[in-house]
């Protein structure tokens, strides 16, 4: 018996070791050197002495953040009302669906979509309020960023919605509370665990989104993501491109401490 | 003591097509406890929610306090529930869930606290406040669902199949505490059980419930004593039913041989039913049976010896009894007229009320 589960663990452990742990130790390893091969500080003092790394790491921050606010606040009240459809697994899938397509076709979509000659200033010069610069703004990156990322805001929503006995919402409204005080004193903090997995699930892919900055953002936002590409294609800088990894993997961790299980004390006092 | 405080006129329920409730009609008296008994999906529940406002009556009106409150919604009703599965909120602890309908209120913290405190002693937890839900065993978590429910001194409360989750002896434990709280309280409880015990041990008033219809109402005794029809007899305790004939007023015919009983007020050589309990027929001699039959099985049950007995038209009977005998034996079963029910076909209850009245009053 202990043997065979031995045995089941090897697979794991093995993907655990080659695919997580290696790399994590080879970016870190990578990161002490410099261009020229010698083993050096010197990629961490850059990064955290020069303005351009340090704003790039806000950069990335911010639009992280703005990212998962948008999309949260068009996910809590999709999650909601698709828990209140009849068919509302039919309806989950209808917004799980995109997720299918791969992402660099969105994403080349929306190039066709928001370029000068695309279908939706064609139809702005039709309505006759002239042509507009749509692709390589912010407010376009942002668009289509939270496009992308709705799914997986929605989908951890949903199911802690859908976790949440009715009864519940009834005791809520049996002891006097309104609507919106059930909302706010019940359904809110209840769904909390979803929200965070929500935030997770956003908020680090997006602090390393690199291609939406390029494709559809022109490359006017440089994130830590884009930072990281440059060095390792381009400028062939493997070691300050680790540093940067490594920042983002730190970065991560805080995220996930920050929204993780920190033990369940609910509740709020007046 | 006998003001309405809640009224059921002509209440129907239905959803799409289907009817749960038709015609439903009562009179809750303040600070009585009452008791809504009938099988799973007979529609209780179903009153309980109309009464607590999770569901509006598709036709009919209910009164609470003098006032129509079809459309008012449960968080404007002065009525509290202790739901069947608790409901209490997993991400507050124990006070903070007697405390939520006093915050909601706006009540002050500190006379919170106090009510909070009080309530919990009430069930008999003081002290528990800080514990978080999921350290609460299942009858814990029955007490605070029912110290959140009283803590805000509803006029009337209502508990869906509040025990049926708890062990026996918990349960019959639960029932005397809520009895008791019930009097210390002096508000009224509406209690909906499937568990005749469970009823016939607690309430002042019980209503058999069944396919969407009230089928009796009255005090244990009465319904336990004089079932109106074959449904009530055999939902409530256990119960001989045999088909009979009423020769003539206090004398009724089973299995052809003529009984004395206390029946009257019916049609001379009506077909009727006739409804003897177990405890009620006692094992004797054959010589001094008033029926005749071979003993089927015996089971023991702890407190008496449960028989079955066929006659010589070969219909069994249950008899409970505490002395034992031998199975395959041929015994005699005596019964005095008074153990004898007589119930007639399709008969309302108030035709039931009527004709005991007629009867009873005249002897």
């Amino acid at each position: 018996m202990m043997r065979q589960k031995t045995l089941f663990i090897v697979p794991y452990l093995l993907w655990i070791v080659l695919f997580v742990l290696a790399p994590l130790i080879l970016i870190f390893y990578q990161s002490l050197y410099n261009i020229n091969g010698q083993f050096t500080l010197d990629n961490y003092t850059t990064y955290l002495t020069s303005g351009v790394y340090l704003k790039m790491t806000f950069n990335s921050v911010w639009y992280a953040f703005l990212i998962t606010l948008v999309t949260l606040v068009i996910s809590y009240p999709t999650a909601y009302v698709l828990n209140r459809l009849h068919n509302k697994q039919f309806w989950l899938l209808l917004v799980i669906l995109p997720t299918w397509i791969n992402l660099l076709l969105k994403t080349y979509a929306f190039i066709g979509l928001f370029s000068r000659t695309g279908s939706i200033n064609q139809f702005l010069r039709f309505v006759g309020l002239g042509s507009h610069q749509l692709l390589f703004t912010d407010a376009s990156f942002m668009f289509v960023a939270a496009y992308i990322e709705i799914p997986f805001m929605v989908l951890p929503i949903f199911n802690s919605l859908a976790e949440i006995n009715p009864s519940l919402i009834n005791a809520s409204k049996d002891l006097g509370a309104s609507q919106w005080q059930t909302f706010t004193k019940v359904i809110w903090p209840l769904s909390m665990p979803g929200v965070k997995a929500g935030i997770q699930a956003v908020f680090i892919p997006s602090l390393s989104l690199f291609m939406i900055t390029r494709l559809i953002g022109g490359n006017r936002v440089i994130t830590l993501g884009t930072a990281i590409e440059e060095h390792f294609l381009t400028t062939q800088n493997w070691g300050m491109g680790s540093t940067i990894g490594v920042v983002l993997i730190i970065a991560m961790f805080i995220v996930m401490f920050a929204t993780g299980e920190a033990k369940q004390k609910g509740g709020h006092t007046r | 003591m006998t003001e309405n405080i809640m009224e059921f006129r002509h209440v129907g329920k239905q959803y799409d097509d289907n009817v749960v409730l038709r015609d439903i009609n009562f009179k809750i008296e303040a600070g009585k406890f009452y008791t809504l008994l009938g099988p799973s999906g007979s529609g209780k529940t179903t009153i309980l929610r109309l009464i607590a406002g999770f569901d509006q009556p598709t036709s009919g009106e209910i009164y609470f306090a003098g006032q129509e409150i079809n459309d008012v919604p449960a968080n404007r009703r002065q009525v509290n529930t202790v739901f069947q599965d608790y409901a209490l909120f997993p991400h507050m602890n124990v006070a903070e869930n007697v405390a939520f309908g006093l915050q909601i209120k706006g009540v002050k913290k500190s006379e919170i606290k106090r009510r909070v405190d009080e309530a919990l002693q009430l069930v008999q937890l003081a002290g528990y406040g800080a514990r978080e839900i999921t350290a609460m065993s299942g009858g814990q978590r029955q007490r605070v669902a029912i110290a959140r429910a009283i803590v805000n001194e509803p006029q009337v409360l209502l508990l869906d199949e509040a025990l049926s989750a708890l062990d026996h002896k918990l349960r019959v434990q639960m029932q005397t505490e809520l009895r008791q709280l019930q009097r210390k309280l002096g508000i009224t409880f509406i209690f909906v059980t499937h568990d005749q015990e469970e009823a016939l041990a607690m309430s002042d008033q019980i209503m058999i419930i069944n396919d969407g219809k009230i089928q009796q109402s009255g005090t244990p005794v009465d319904i336990y004593d004089e079932p109106l029809n074959h449904f009530v007899a055999d939902f409530i305790g256990e119960s001989n039913i045999v088909p009979g004939i009423m020769k003539k007023d206090y004398l009724v015919a089973i299995n052809g041989q003529d009984f004395k009983c206390v029946d009257a007020g019916m049609r001379p050589n009506e077909r009727v039913e006739v409804v003897i309990r177990p405890e009620d027929l006692d094992i004797t001699t054959v010589e001094q049976g008033q029926l005749v039959g071979t003993v089927d099985t015996q089971l023991f049950r702890g407190v008496d010896y449960q028989i079955t007995v066929h006659d010589v038209r070969d219909h069994v009977w249950k008899i409970n009894s505490i002395h034992k005998t031998t199975v395959g034996a041929r015994v005699g079963i005596s019964f005095d007229p008074e153990d004898i029910h007589v119930m007639r076909y399709n008969e309302t209850e108030a035709d039931f009320d009527a004709r005991l009245d007629s009867y009873e009053e005249g002897e």
